[in-house]
Order: structure tokens, then C-alpha cells, then sequence
């Protein structure tokens, strides 16, 4: 039987085959947000208070990135076997901003580099009550 | 020149694994500090500390808690957090005090006893802050981001690894005279590249530790100091600057930059704009300093800040290294303490240390790690949540 299936935070990304970060914009100036700003807008000149929801774009570029090799502390959760994962900092061009998240499993660190194109997947990040929870990754367009 | 305020003593508790109160560790810092002031504590006017959130009530309510320590004077008191910027916040708040005439002379104190291991964060379920979220969504630890910049500058720059190992060789060998720092121990190159990799480009030996540890720092009015009968070291600067919109670089704890789709990137990164504020104010540029006291919480880090105080233009800090320029004797000695590398982070003391030891160099007082000479110094650090933290200090 298949697992069960859930977001690790709701309303952060959305599913299925081509999924995305879910951000927000501002109404006003039309500045970008993630997560999403919903209660005030950032810019300085600006007092809106009014968001669309919005789809961030799927690939990026990526601005850097590290493998781990440490189990990192609560409230991370690890299994036992806790394996190295990686973490890359992924720049958007239309969005102008830069994303962290976690590097797709199998992905290879030593196949990294800065400016490699990668794009967005939801991937399980841990099980919980026979549920895999899961959540935004990036993978590289070619891999 | 009207902003100048004298310091007038400084004294640290050495930095360790003590396991002791925090207070202990201010307590002595104080004594320290008021011994080398020639004051005693009835003197003091106001105290002004630096708060730490990881040993209870007494942390949060550091100012008073040191006050009631050293017995209550009835001298008002204030209390910063502003994360690793906490202790130049308080310097700031005791500052603000005497150019506005309501103080003469202030203690200014930070101290605190840490965990062991990563700092993790505020216990609890945290679904709204994202320091808690960044750890449980993408176990991402502070040493992530030092390891993205750090990356970044490979990739960029070509700094090699031999490179940031260079850079812990060089504030070992700084700190082998530091006897506040924690650790005393000469490290070969090899000894740092064989050190198990942690968030790779960095290894153990390159990641700062969290130490406990206390620091203090007597400041008053340049009339006070006069009426001592002393020609004091001068506060000439202190930024404690936020960014300015959009923060385009990825910072702690935040999951991504700010968007510069609809507002241009301002002319400075905010690391830069920290130091540009401190120049300003003191009418000092970096051709101006002696040496400097940065925050490396790792290795990478430290040359990241060559660039950002205006050491070298970007890209050029590896140059600065390898020339030898940033270590004593060199044109430029950076953390001439050890730095972090030698010390681990003592969270709210640790910016009042940097203090401690710009004016122990601008003295002459700092024994065989002494900059010869020296004139002038800058510290730099970042607080959480945007919190920048410059002081310069002159002869």
C-alpha cells in the first residue's frame, strides 16, 4: 500500500507534476514574497496591505550551495540512518531573489556548480505517522 | 568630533566551556573593568547590558541582573538583544546617554554560558518564525549560510579551501598569546584540511564553537575622562544599522533574499553599508585603520569582511591573505585576538570583547600580539535579523 502523503507545512508549494513555490505580490508594487507576506508589504515607500497569491517561477539558477554532513539539531527530523544532504541557494530571474531549499536525493554535490540551472520538485523530508511529509527541493534541469 | 565618549577601562572573563553562571563571568568582566577605569561601582552612573536568551529570566534581564550582582547602586539600567550585535546595541544605548548629558560614565556589560554543539533554536512548536522553520523544513544550521557564502566565493572568486584553512592558521597563531581567548593550539594547514568536513567547503576546524564568556567596558564623557586625568582611548563611531530594502543577500534565518524585481538593489549590500555608517560618523576610511576585529564564524567569513570594511575590493581578499597583509606585522592585522577562530562565540559578550581589544592594541597593552603602533580599529559583526555592528575606536 502506498503511503500516505502530506505537506510538511501547507500552503508553501503546490503538488503534481510541475509544482511551485507559492508566494505572494504585492497589489501595490508589485514586489515578490517567500514565503508569503500576507499581513504588510516590505517595501519601504509602500502601505498596501493586499496580496495576490502567486505561482514563483519553477527554475532558477543556482547562487551556491553546501553538503552536510552532520545531523543538524531538533527540530530537523532525522531518521537513524541519517545521510548528507545538500542545501542550494537558487536565484530567480523574474523574481529577482534568491531561494533556499534542499538539493532533489541522488543528486551528486561534486556535479555542482554556480549559474546551473535547476528546478523546482517536492520530495519526502521525513515520515511521520506513516505519512511521508514532504517538501520543496531543487533538482538540476539535466539530471 | 562632538560624538567622541572616552573608554575609560575594559576587562573580559576568559572565554571556555566553564559551566558556570553567566553572572560569574560578567561579575569579573566588571571588577576588571572598573579596576582598569580606577572607578569603583558606586561610581558608576548607569549600567547598560547585553542580554542572553539562553540562561533563563536573569539572561533576559542582563542589566539589572549584573547591577543586583555587583549590589544594587540604584544606577538606572537598559538591556539590548540584538543577537551577535547585542553588545555594541548596549554600547550604543551607554553612548546615546552621555552625548545627551544624561550620564557620565557607564558599565557596559555582556556575558553568557552556552550550550554545546550547533545553536539550535527557541524550543517548541514555531510555525510562524522562521528561525525554528528553517531548521525543521531544510536543516538549515547557521553554519549553511557560512557555507553558501563560502562557495560562493570558489566559485566566484577562486578561493580554494587552502585558502579558508589559511585563514584559522593565521588567528591560531594570533590567539597562541590571547590569554582571554579558549583555545592556545598552533594548527597546520594539514591539521585544518584533515578536520571532518561539516557543511562542505568547511570543516571543523574552520566553524567557530559557542564558548562561555564575559566582557565589560567603562565608558563616559570626554569631560569625565579629562577630570580622570587620563588621555583615553575614543569611541569615534558605532553603526548598529539595519538593512536597507531590498536585502539582497541570503542572510540568517531567513529562507530566501528580498525580491529586487520592483525596487532596484540599493547601492551597498548591508554588509557593506555597516562599516560605510561607522566610516562616516568617525570621518575615518579603512586607509585610515590599523587593524580590525571581525566576526569569523568561519574561516570564509572573516575574508568576506576584508571586502566588506574596505580592506580590498571584492574578489581581492584572498590576495590580502596570501600577501600576508591581514596578520600581525602584516599592513592590515585582522583578528589580531585570535578572533572567533580562537574565542568561539559568546554571544553577548562578544562584540564588548572586540572592543576590549581594539583599545588593549590602541594602549599598547597587548602584549606579544601587539599591533605595533596602532591608531585606529574597526570591529564588525552581524546580529540575526538584521542587525549590524561597527565600532571604531582611535588613539
Amino acid at each position: 500500500m502506498a503511503k500516505e502523503i502530506a505537506p510538511a507545512i501547507a500552503g508553501w508549494y503546490t503538488s503534481g507534476d510541475e509544482p511551485h513555490l507559492i508566494g505572494s505580490q504585492c497589489k501595490q508594487c508589485q514586489t515578490y514574497f517567500f514565503p508569503k507576506q500576507e499581513l504588510f508589504c516590505k517595501n519601504p515607500v509602500c502601505r498596501s496591505t493586499e496580496f495576490d497569491e502567486v505561482e514563483l517561477s519553477r527554475r532558477g539558477k543556482i547562487w551556491s550551495y553546501t553538503e552536510h554532513y552532520y545531523r543538524p539539531p531538533e527540530p530537523y527530523i532525522s531518521g537513524e540512518d541519517f545521510q548528507p544532504y545538500t542545501i542550494a541557494a537558487v536565484e530567480l530571474e523574474k523574481e529577482k531573489m534568491v531561494i533556499l531549499g534542499q538539493l532533489a536525493n541522488g543528486v551528486q554535490h561534486a556535479d555542482l556548480k554556480a549559474g546551473l540551472e535547476v528546478e523546482l520538485v517536492v520530495e519526502e523530508l521525513y515520515e511521520q505517522d506513516d505519512t511521508a511529509m514532504t517538501v520543496w527541493k531543487w533538482k538540476p534541469v539535466d539530471a | 568630533m562632538a560624538k567622541e565618549v572616552a573608554v575609560l577601562g575594559v576587562g573580559m572573563h576568559p572565554w571556555g566551556k566553564w559551566g558556570k553562571s553567566f553572572v560569574e563571568y560578567g561579575l569579573k568582566a566588571c571588577n576588571d573593568a572598573l579596576d582598569d577605569a580606577g572607578l569603583e561601582w558606586q561610581d558608576i552612573q548607569v549600567v547598560a547590558g547585553a542580554e542572553t536568551v539562553r540562561c533563563g529570566y536573569a539572561g533576559y534581564v542582563a542589566g539589572a541582573t549584573f547591577a543586583e550582582a555587583l549590589g544594587w547602586n540604584g544606577a538606572p539600567v537598559s538591556t539590548s538583544y540584538a543577537a551577535c550585535a547585542s553588545g555594541s546595541q548596549a554600547i550604543n544605548n551607554a553612548r546615546a546617554m552621555i552625548l545627551a548629558d544624561m550620564a557620565d560614565v557607564v558599565l557596559v556589560v555582556g556575558a553568557d554560558t552556552t550550550p554545546k554543539g550547533f545553536l539550535a533554536p527557541n524550543a517548541g512548536e514555531r510555525w510562524t518564525d522562521p528561525d525554528w522553520l528553517r531548521f525543521r523544513l531544510m536543516g538549515c544550521t547557521n553554519p549553511t549560510y557560512f557555507a553558501l557564502y563560502a562557495r560562493r566565493r570558489m566559485d566566484l572568486y577562486g578561493a580554494t579551501e587552502e585558502d579558508f584553512a589559511a585563514v584559522k592558521v593565521k588567528n591560531a597563531k594570533h590567539g597562541l598569546a590571547n590569554p582571554n581567548a579558549r583555545y592556545h593550539k598552533e594548527f597546520s594547514m594539514e591539521q585544518v584540511l584533515e578536520s571532518p568536513m561539516v557543511a562542505d567547503p568547511l570543516r571543523l576546524l574552520e566553524i567557530c564553537a559557542t564558548s562561555d564568556g564575559g566582557a565589560a567596558v567603562v565608558i563616559s564623557s570626554m569631560e569625565y575622562a579629562r577630570k580622570c586625568k587620563v588621555d583615553p582611548v575614543k569611541i569615534r563611531a558605532v553603526s548598529t544599522i539595519t538593512p536597507t530594502y531590498p536585502m539582497t543577500s541570503i542572510e540568517m534565518p531567513y529562507f530566501s533574499t528580498d525580491s529586487a524585481a520592483a525596487v532596484p538593489a540599493p547601492q551597498r549590500s548591508f554588509k557593506d553599508s555597516i562599516s560605510h555608517a561607522a566610516y562616516e560618523e568617525a570621518g575615518l576610511g579603512p586607509e585610515d585603520m590599523s587593524l580590525a576585529e571581525v566576526y569569523d564564524l568561519s574561516s570564509a567569513l572573516e575574508l568576506d569582511w576584508y571586502e566588506n570594511l574596505g580592506l580590498c575590493g571584492a574578489g581581492e581578499a584572498e590576495k590580502l591573505l596570501r600577501n600576508g597583509d591581514t596578520k600581525i606585522g602584516g599592513r592590515i592585522p585582522v583578528n589580531p585576538s585570535g578572533g572567533l577562530a580562537c574565542f568561539g562565540e559568546a554571544v553577548p559578550a562578544q562584540a564588548l570583547a572586540q572592543v576590549c581589544e581594539l583599545t588593549w592594541h590602541l594602549r599598547g597593552q597587548a602584549g606579544a600580539r601587539q599591533v605595533e603602533g596602532a591608531k585606529a580599529g574597526i570591529t564588525a559583526n552581524v546580529g540575526l535579523f538584521g542587525h549590524g555592528s561597527s565600532v571604531i575606536c582611535s588613539v
